[in-house]
């Protein structure tokens, strides 16, 4: 660069300082207070109340579950503390809530199919993580196998049979989320293809089986698992009393599963299923190929959702005797040993921070999910 | 084999890769399959009922239940039939729905508008609630307002005395109970024809608007006719009516109105839960309400009410009705979790109590579902008439 020609701009910025704004509504802790907090005298009011109540539930929530806990100690500690939660009782039932009667010995194989769904559920969710298709295959193929033969055991290969009565906690409600996730997706977007099908039978079928099912309660759903199953099937077939809810959880929750890939098929625009079938491939060739991946991807936060009401409807599957967490934390509850004034909000405190803690964790997962997508439109 | 040189309606071609003939295949197939299995299961079914001693008919529906329901709307006692226990259980569950249904919506209302208030402290308790309450299982929220609130109440002798005679203890909550007298029909009348005269000046008044434009004043009119006439009556009638309070007798109280702990424990969970979900979608349908519509008729001159009132509450409800009614049917759908606590309704009465006695499974459970599928499809009629009303009308 020898000559730079003389760049003589028609208007300079800098030329013109920036105005501060009017001192009044100048951005600081008072201003913001005078807008946000005491606009009017109603808004005034209201905020005396709500700052009231905000402060009084906290309080009361802290020194139940910090300040006036008991934190170890036997169960005398805790009869003498009327105003605290009682937390030695949990440590005390931590294993029973996490695995129920299953032998202590062999709760390595419970820990250990944990950790290979947690890896799985990992690799699948994380945006950026390699060959993802090869994770999904994992989990919704293979796990529910290698799940199952862990837990059950088999003889040949030298891991004791565990009957499923003594199944129980947190596995058995981690157990049927992943069932009923494993088993109601795939068949919730065949559903919904045949709701949007055109032959008419099919499609007959189809919206009998999703309004149907949608428009029962799940306790009843469960019931007719529990008493009718067996009547259905010859004796020998009889499926196992675990095995029952499960199967009502997939088919249950398909339903759901179902109107919601429905809501994703119908946003695809026409032009895609027209330009498909320009191309001369087949309907499945073009479904799995160019409609599904689209339609799935769009209504990720309404499968998530779905989800996380699975996940908290497992709570009900106590009703047929199956000891989930929340059945396994009433049952710790009522133990005589543990009699005391904050046993029963302290174990349903415990139960209500972990069942928050997955809920909401999954519902921001899903919230991420749709800023992304939300910021891929916008290019 | 398809011979092309032959014109299309001479070919008789049957050809698997026909689209026509293909969907007759797929569709046959599937009717076939489905036939198949529901027979087989239809006589597997049978002949294992018969086989266990289960009944096939619905014999027992006359027969006596004798077990005890505590709360009951319709007459019941142990010499009952199994047909009153089911009506009990479908009047306990419509009662427990129906409040239920009103409580969740005045409160998800509130907690809705109160998520978009400017005060940045009612958005945020109210974000709050929301979002603790809506991720926590129904069930264990049941289970607590039931198990670690209610029961743990004292016993009837040391009760919890509320002013205007309301009591609490571990068998509930003790009400004034209200007794009516002779002149209490003309009390009723004067409501009824309060309500008559209120709907011929609203009919007036929009007729008066529609010519001239001018506005009358209906909320003020209808305030004086509805609270006047049915207390000039009252007073005219010699206050019709009186309370009679609980006493306490002995271990328990004679006397009021008892509401059992299980039914306040279902109606506050299902109320508190499904009010969360309330507002949110109450909250939605507002947001999605564009700024330039408010913006708009504040530009007219409404004032603040009136533009909330006329012009974007009526098109957020357009947006607010579907979802809402689903989570109605939800909510109707969840009070089968009274099981859990004891409530008695439909799925505790029936297909608890009468299918455990009985043993007859699948008429049981046929009945209960139909129950339910009824309730369902009245609902949604129902709200689809209601929104039909705030309907989008296209040219």
């Amino acid at each position: 660069m020898t000559t730079t020609l003389p760049v003589t701009p028609a208007f300079h910025h800098e030329y013109v300082p920036a105005t501060p704004p009017p001192s009044d509504i100048r951005p600081n802790a008072v201003t913001w207070a005078r807008t946000n907090l005491f606009s009017s005298p109603f808004s005034c009011l209201l905020t005396v109340c709500f700052t009231g109540l905000a402060v009084w539930l906290v309080s009361q929530f802290l020194s139940f579950a910090l300040f006036n806990a008991v934190w170890s100690g036997d169960s005398e500690a805790c009869r003498a503390n009327p105003d605290g939660a009682c937390w030695s009782f949990i440590r005390a039932k931590l294993n029973y809530l996490q695995y129920g009667a299953y032998p202590a010995t062999e709760r390595w194989r419970a820990d250990l199919t944990q950790v290979i769904g947690v890896v799985l559920i990992a690799w699948l969710l994380w945006r950026n993580a390699p060959r993802r298709n090869t994770a999904a295959l994992l989990f919704f193929g293979v796990y529910p196998i290698v799940g199952f033969t862990l837990l059950r055991g088999v003889e040949a290969i030298g891991l004791p049979v565990i009957d499923t009565t003594l199944w129980g906690g947190m596995m058995i409600t981690l157990l049927m989320s992943v069932v009923g996730i494993v088993f109601s997706l795939p068949l919730g977007v065949v559903l919904a293809l045949g709701r949007r099908s055109e032959l008419p039978m099919v499609k007959a079928v189809c919206v009998f089986y999703i309004e149907v099912v949608r428009g029962v309660p799940f306790i009843t759903v469960l019931f007719m698992a529990n008493f009718m199953m067996p009547l259905f099937v010859p004796e020998a077939l009889t499926p196992d009393r675990l095995l029952r809810p499960m199967i009502a959880t997939a088919l249950f929750s398909a339903a759901y599963m179902a109107e919601v890939v429905r809501a994703g098929l119908q946003a695809i625009p026409k032009g895609q299923y027209e330009g498909a079938q320009s191309l001369g491939i087949g309907y499945f060739t073009m479904m799995r190929l160019i409609i599904l991946p689209q339609a799935l991807t769009i209504v990720i936060p309404g499968i998530v959702s779905t989800f996380i009401g699975l996940f908290k409807d497992t709570t009900l599957v106590a009703i047929v005797g199956i000891a989930d967490f929340l059945r396994a934390v009433e049952t710790a509850r009522i133990d005589p040993n543990w009699a005391g004034p904050t046993i029963s909000s302290t174990g349903y405190l415990f139960a209500a921070i972990i069942y928050w803690f997955f809920c909401f964790g999954m519902s921001r997962y899903s919230q991420s999910v749709e800023r992304h997508l939300a910021r891929g439109h916008k290019s | 084999m398809v011979d092309i040189t032959q014109p299309a309606h001479l070919r008789r071609a049957f050809s698997i890769y026909d689209k026509k003939i293909r969907a007759i295949v797929y569709q046959a197939g599937l009717v076939v399959s489905l036939a198949v299995v529901v027979t087989a299961i239809a006589i597997q079914t049978v002949s294992n009922m018969r086989q266990r001693g289960i009944p096939l008919t619905f014999d027992f529906w006359n027969q006596t239940a004798g077990f005890q329901i505590n709360q009951t709307l319709i007459p019941y006692d142990t010499l009952s039939s199994y047909g009153q226990a089911f009506w009990v259980g479908v009047a306990n569950t419509l009662l427990v729905s129906a409040l239920g249904i009103l409580l969740a919506t005045i409160l998800g209302f509130l907690i809705g508008i109160s998520r978009l208030s400017h005060n940045w402290i009612v958005a945020k308790v109210a974000t709050s609630y929301v979002e603790v309450i809506r991720n926590i299982p129904l069930l264990l929220q049941l289970l607590f307002w039931y198990n670690a609130v209610l029961k743990p109440l004292p016993a009837p002798k040391a009760s919890i005395a509320l002013p205007g005679g309301i009591y609490l203890n571990n068998r509930g909550i003790i009400l004034p109970a209200v007794e009516f007298h002779a002149g209490a029909a003309l009390v009723g009348m004067a409501i009824v024809a309060a309500a008559a005269f209120a709907t011929a000046f609203s009919a007036y008044a929009s007729g008066v608007q529609n010519r001239t434009g001018k506005q009358l004043p209906v909320l003020v009119v209808h305030l004086l006719l509805l609270t006047g006439l049915p207390l000039v009556a009252y007073v005219g009638a010699g206050s019709p009516w009186s309370f009679t309070y609980p006493e306490l007798r002995g271990f328990n109280f004679r006397g009021g109105q008892q509401i059992y702990p299980e039914f306040a424990a279902l109606l506050i969970g299902l109320s508190v839960y499904t009010a969360s979900f309330v507002a949110e979608i109450v909250r939605g349908g507002i947001q999605a309400v564009s700024k330039g519509q408010t913006e708009a008729a504040h530009a007219l001159g409404l004032p603040k009410g009136k533009t909330l009132r006329l012009v974007v509450v009526p098109q957020a409800l357009r947006i607010i009705i579907p979802p809402l009614t689903s989570q109605y049917l939800n909510l109707i759908k969840n009070s089968s979790l009274a099981v859990f606590i004891g409530y008695p309704d439909l799925v505790q009465v029936f297909a608890g109590s009468v299918l455990n006695q009985t043993g007859a499974a699948v008429q049981v459970m046929a009945i209960t579902l139909v129950v339910y599928l009824v309730i369902s499809l009245i609902t949604s009629a129902a709200m689809n008439a209601f929104n039909l009303r705030f309907a989008l009308v296209e040219r």
